[in-house]
C-alpha cells in the first residue's frame, strides 16, 4: 500500500507538470491550430533561467519572475517571427517550424547556460509528510497546488474576462472573430504568451524535484502532447486529466514493470489513442465533409 | 434489371437526419435527375451511393449486386464513377495526367514491374495516355492536355472531371452539379455532353440546380427535401407538383403559383 | 534534345555523370568522405520524398528505419554470426516488414496525427537500441566490422564513394520509374485528392503502404552504408533529431523533386562540415534553417528556383 501511494504521489507530481505542458499545447492549438513542439522549451526556460539568475545573486522570487518574463518574451518572439509569417501553411510545415524553434532554443540554451543538470532548493523545506507509509514531499504539494491554481486561473480568465472570451472566439471561428472587431493576431500572440507563462511556472515549481537541463524540453513536449491527445486535442479539462493520467501510468509502469522503458509509456499511449480513439477521452469524433 | 437502386437509405450526423428512407431506381442509358433545395441531402446521397459514407439504414445495389457496405474503390471496380460538386481535381497534375489516373483500373497494377524501365510499363503509359487524349477530345478540351490542371479555367475543369470519371469506363455515372458556376454557354455544352454520354449506354444520375438543364435532358426526376423523397416523375409531372413547388418556393410561393 | 530535357531520366543520367566524374575534381579524402555522406543521406531523402513529396504523407520517425539498417550490420556479425554482406539486405527486409506491419494502421491517420504517430514509433525504436545494451551496446553503441563482398574488403572513402554513389543512381532510377508509372500517378493523385483517387478505383491504403515500405527500405540500406562506412553505430542513428534532419533535407530541397532531395541532403551535410569550428552552433543553425526555409521558401529550394526561372522565361 505504501509503495502504491509512493508511486501515486510521484506520478501525480510529474503528471501535474505534463498537465501544464498539455494545457499550453491546448491553448495555442485552440487559438491557432498550431501544434507547438517548442512548448517543452518554455518549461526548460522557467527552470534554467531561475537557476542561473539565482546563482547570479538574484533573490528567488525575482529570479522566478525573470524566468517567466523571459519565457513569455520567447513565446511572443516565436509567434511573431516564426508562426505569424507562415500563416496559412500546412500542418506539416507548421510542425517543422515549431520543431525547428525547439531545436534552436535548445542550441541557444546549451550555449547561454551549460549542458549540466541543475536544481533549485525546495521552497518549503525538505521534510516529507508521511501519508499512509509513503513520503510526500512539500514541493510535490506545492506543484500540485500550483498547477491547480493555474488551471483555475486560466479557466476564470477564459470564461469570465472579455480578453479570455476573445481568445475563445478566435479559436472557434477566426474570420467571425475578426469581423466583430477582435484582433485575432494579438489574440493568438496572447495565447502563446500565456502558454509560455504556464510552462515556465511549471518548470520553476518542478525544478526542486525533477532536475532541469538544457534539453528537458523535447521529452516534456512529447509527453505533454500525449496528454493533450489522450484528453482530446483542444479540450483543456482533457489536457489536465490526460497529464495526470500519463504521469500516473509512467510512475506505476516504472515501478511495477520496467524503469528503463519509462519514457516509452507516453509514446505507447499516443499510439494507442491514435489508433483506438483518436478523439481522446473528452473529444467528439469528427466527420470529414466532401 | 436496373443499373442502380437505392432502397430506404437513411443517414444522420450527430442528431441531424440528413437522409430518411430514400428510394429510387435508375435504368441503363437513362438520365435520372435528383433535385431539391439546398441542404436537401443530394450530395450526401451521392456520398452514400459512392461508398464515401456508410448508410445507417437501407441498401444500394449495382447491377443487381448488393454493394451497400463496399468502399469507394470497390464500387469503382464494379462500374460506378462520379464527379464532385467542389471539384476534386488533381491540381498538381496536368489535365492528361488527371484523366490517366482515371484509367487506373484498366492498367496493370503490379508494383514490382513499376520499379524498372520495362517495355511493358512504357507501353502501358503510352496506351493510357492515348486513351486520356481520346477522352479529352470527347469532352472538348484536347488542346489543354499538357497544362497543369491548376491553371485551367473553371469551365474546362468541370469538363476535365467528367473526362476523368469516364476514363474508368463506368456503367453508372454520378454527376454532382456538373454545371455549377457555369455561364449559359458552358451549361449548354455540358448539357450536350451529358446527352452524348447517356447515348453511349451509361446510366447517368444527375444532381443539378439549373432547372432548365434538368427539365430539358432528364427522363425522370426525383425530388428531395429535408432528406426525404417528396416526388418522382417526368419533367412535366414534377413541374406542376404542388409539394415540389412548396419545397422550393415555400407555402406562400405555392399559393402564388396556384393563383397564377 | 528537347525530348531528353523533358524526360525524367535526364536527372538520373546527369547524376550518373556527376558521380562518375566528381572524384576527378575532389582531391582529398576529406571531400570524398563528405561526398559519400551526401550520397548516403540523399538515398534516405529520395525514399522519404516518395512518401512525403509524391504520396503526400509525413514521417517524423524515419530514422527508426535508418537505425534498423545501421544496427543490422553490427548486430548481425557480432551476435548472430551473420556476415555483413547478408546482414545488409536482411536489415532492409526487416525494415520493410516493420514498415508493412505498422504502416497499415499508422497510415490511416492524417496530418499532425500521422506526424506524431510516426514520431512515437521512431522514438520507440531508438529507445530499444538505447536500452538493450546486451545486443546493441547501449548508449555508447557498438563497433561495426567492415563489409567483405566476394573477397573485396569495402574500406576507405573511395570504395564507399563508389558504393554509395552507384547505389544512389540506381535508387534514383527506381524512384523515377515508379513516379512515371501507374503507381506513381496513383501516389500523386492521393496527394492531391484522396477522395477522388478512391472514387477512381485507387486502393489508397495499399499505395500509401507501398510508398512507406519503399522509403523504409531505402532508409535501411542507407543506414547500413552509414554504419559500415563509419565503423561505429550509436542509438543516435535512430534518434528523433536524425528523423528531423531527414525531413528537413527533404523539405528544404523541395518535396516532389528528386534533384531537390539531393540538394537538401547536400546543404545539410555540407553546412555542419563548414561549421566544424562552431560545433556547438550546429543545433542553432539547423533550427534556424528549418524555420527560415519553411517560412520563406515553403516549396523548397529547387521548386522555388524552378518557379523563378519559369516566370523569367514567360
Amino acid at each position: 500500500m505504501a509503495e502504491f501511494l509512493q508511486f501515486a504521489f510521484s506520478g501525480l507530481t510529474v503528471g501535474a507538470i505534463y498537465a501544464l505542458v498539455a494545457l499550453g499545447f491546448t491553448l495555442i492549438y485552440n487559438a491557432s491550430d498550431v501544434i507547438n513542439f517548442a512548448q517543452g522549451e518554455f518549461v526548460m526556460l522557467g527552470g534554467m533561467v531561475t537557476v542561473f539568475a539565482l546563482a547570479a545573486g538574484v533573490p528567488l522570487p525575482l529570479a522566478a519572475l525573470l524566468a517567466v518574463i523571459v519565457a513569455v518574451g520567447v513565446g511572443l518572439a516565436l509567434y511573431k517571427l516564426a508562426i505569424a509569417p507562415a500563416r496559412g501553411a500546412s500542418a506539416v510545415t507548421l510542425i517543422i517550424i515549431t520543431i525547428g524553434a525547439s531545436i534552436l532554443l535548445r542550441g541557444v540554451a546549451s550555449l547561454v547556460f551549460d549542458k549540466n543538470f541543475h536544481s533549485l532548493p525546495p521552497f518549503a523545506g525538505n521534510k516529507p509528510f508521511m501519508v499512509g507509509g509513503a513520503a510526500l514531499l512539500p514541493q510535490s504539494v506545492i506543484v500540485l497546488i500550483g498547477a491547480g491554481v493555474i488551471v483555475l486561473a486560466l479557466w476564470l480568465f477564459m470564461t469570465r474576462t472579455l480578453t479570455g472570451k476573445a481568445i475563445m472566439a478566435t479559436a472557434a471561428n477566426r474570420l467571425a472573430a475578426r469581423l466583430v472587431g477582435i484582433n485575432t493576431g494579438a489574440m493568438v500572440g496572447l495565447s502563446f504568451a500565456v502558454s509560455a507563462a504556464i510552462g515556465a511556472v511549471g518548470g520553476i515549481l518542478a525544478a526542486p524535484i525533477t532536475l532541469t537541463s538544457y534539453d528537458v524540453g523535447t521529452l516534456l513536449a512529447l509527453k505533454g502532447f500525449a496528454a493533450a491527445m489522450l484528453g482530446g486535442m483542444g479540450k483543456p479539462l482533457g489536457a489536465v486529466v490526460g497529464g495526470l493520467m500519463i504521469g500516473l501510468l509512467e510512475a506505476f509502469g516504472a515501478g511495477y514493470i520496467s524503469s528503463s522503458y519509462k519514457d516509452a509509456i507516453a509514446f505507447i499511449v499516443i499510439l494507442v489513442v491514435l489508433f483506438a480513439m483518436p478523439q481522446g477521452l473528452f473529444g467528439r469524433a469528427r466527420v470529414e465533409r466532401v | 434489371m436496373s443499373m442502380l437502386t437505392a432502397q430506404g437509405i437513411s443517414i444522420g450526423f450527430g442528431g441531424v437526419r440528413a437522409l430518411s428512407d430514400v428510394t429510387f431506381e435508375v435504368e441503363k442509358a437513362e438520365i435520372f435527375a435528383i433535385i431539391g433545395p439546398n441542404g436537401a441531402g443530394k450530395t450526401t446521397l451521392f456520398n452514400v451511393i459512392s461508398g464515401l459514407y456508410d448508410a445507417q439504414q437501407g441498401r444500394v445495389t449495382l447491377k443487381g449486386e448488393d454493394v451497400t457496405r463496399l468502399p469507394a474503390h470497390a464500387l469503382a471496380r464494379r462500374g460506378l464513377s462520379r464527379t464532385f460538386q467542389n471539384l476534386q481535381i488533381f491540381f498538381r497534375m496536368t489535365a492528361a495526367e488527371n484523366v490517366m489516373v482515371g484509367r487506373h483500373l484498366h492498367e496493370r497494377r503490379n508494383v514490382i514491374i513499376h520499379l524498372f524501365t520495362l517495355p511493358s510499363v512504357l507501353r502501358q503509359n503510352r496506351e493510357t495516355r492515348a486513351k486520356a487524349d481520346e477522352l479529352l477530345r470527347f469532352v472538348g478540351i484536347a488542346e489543354l492536355a499538357d497544362r497543369p490542371a491548376g491553371t485551367l479555367p473553371y469551365g474546362a475543369l468541370r469538363r476535365l472531371e467528367i473526362a476523368r470519371a469516364l476514363a474508368s469506363e463506368p456503367e453508372v455515372l454520378l454527376l454532382d452539379e456538373p454545371a455549377a458556376g457555369c455561364n449559359p454557354v458552358e451549361t449548354a455544352e455540358i448539357d450536350e455532353l451529358i446527352q452524348k454520354i447517356a447515348a453511349t449506354g451509361v446510366a447517368v444520375v444527375l444532381v443539378e440546380h439549373d432547372m432548365k438543364l434538368v427539365m430539358k435532358i432528364s427522363r425522370r426526376i426525383h425530388v428531395l427535401d429535408g432528406g426525404r423523397s417528396i416526388a418522382e416523375g417526368t419533367a412535366d409531372e414534377i413541374r406542376s407538383n404542388p409539394q415540389v413547388i412548396a419545397a422550393y418556393l415555400g407555402r406562400h410561393g405555392q399559393q402564388e403559383v396556384a393563383r397564377a | 534534345m528537347n525530348r531528353l530535357a523533358a524526360s525524367p531520366y535526364t536527372v538520373v543520367l546527369a547524376m550518373a555523370v556527376v558521380v562518375a566524374l566528381l572524384p576527378l575534381a575532389l582531391h582529398s579524402t576529406f571531400y570524398l568522405r563528405v561526398a559519400t555522406l551526401v550520397f548516403i543521406f540523399s538515398l534516405v531523402v529520395v525514399g522519404l520524398n516518395l512518401l512525403m513529396g509524391f504520396a503526400g504523407q509525413v514521417s517524423l520517425g524515419h530514422a527508426g528505419f535508418f537505425g534498423i539498417g545501421a544496427y543490422a550490420v553490427a548486430v548481425g556479425p557480432a551476435s548472430l554470426g551473420v556476415p555483413s554482406w547478408l546482414a545488409l539486405p536482411a536489415g532492409a527486409v526487416l525494415a520493410g516488414i516493420l514498415a508493412f506491419v505498422v504502416g497499415r494502421p499508422v497510415l490511416r491517420l492524417r496530418g499532425h496525427y500521422l506526424a506524431v504517430a510516426t514520431m512515437g514509433l521512431g522514438l520507440l525504436v531508438a529507445m530499444v537500441f538505447n536500452n538493450e545494451a546486451a545486443w546493441t551496446g547501449g548508449p555508447d553503441g557498438m563497433l561495426v566490422p567492415h563489409l567483405s563482398l566476394f573477397g573485396w574488403r569495402v574500406h576507405g572513402p573511395l570504395s564507399w564513394y563508389w558504393v554509395s554513389g552507384v547505389s544512389l543512381v540506381i535508387a534514383a532510377w527506381i524512384a523515377v520509374n515508379v513516379i512515371a508509372s501507374p503507381t506513381g500517378r496513383a501516389l500523386r493523385a492521393i496527394h492531391d485528392s484522396e477522395v477522388a483517387a478512391r472514387v477512381l478505383g485507387v486502393d489508397v491504403a495499399r499505395y500509401k503502404l507501398i510508398a512507406f515500405v519503399l522509403s523504409a527500405v531505402y532508409a535501411a540500406i542507407a543506414g547500413s552504408y552509414y554504419s559500415l562506412f563509419d565503423g561505429l553505430v550509436t542509438p543516435e542513428a535512430a534518434g528523433f533529431l536524425r528523423s528531423i534532419e531527414f525531413v528537413t533535407m527533404a523539405v528544404l530541397g523541395g518535396l516532389g523533386s528528386i534533384v531537390g532531395s539531393i540538394v537538401g541532403a547536400t546543404v545539410l551535410v555540407v553546412l555542419p562540415q563548414l561549421l566544424t569550428v562552431f560545433q556547438d552552433y550546429e543545433h542553432i543553425v539547423l533550427g534556424l534553417v528549418m524555420i527560415v526555409v519553411m517560412v520563406f521558401l515553403p516549396a523548397g529550394i529547387v521548386p522555388s528556383l524552378a518557379g523563378v526561372l519559369r516566370r523569367k522565361s514567360s
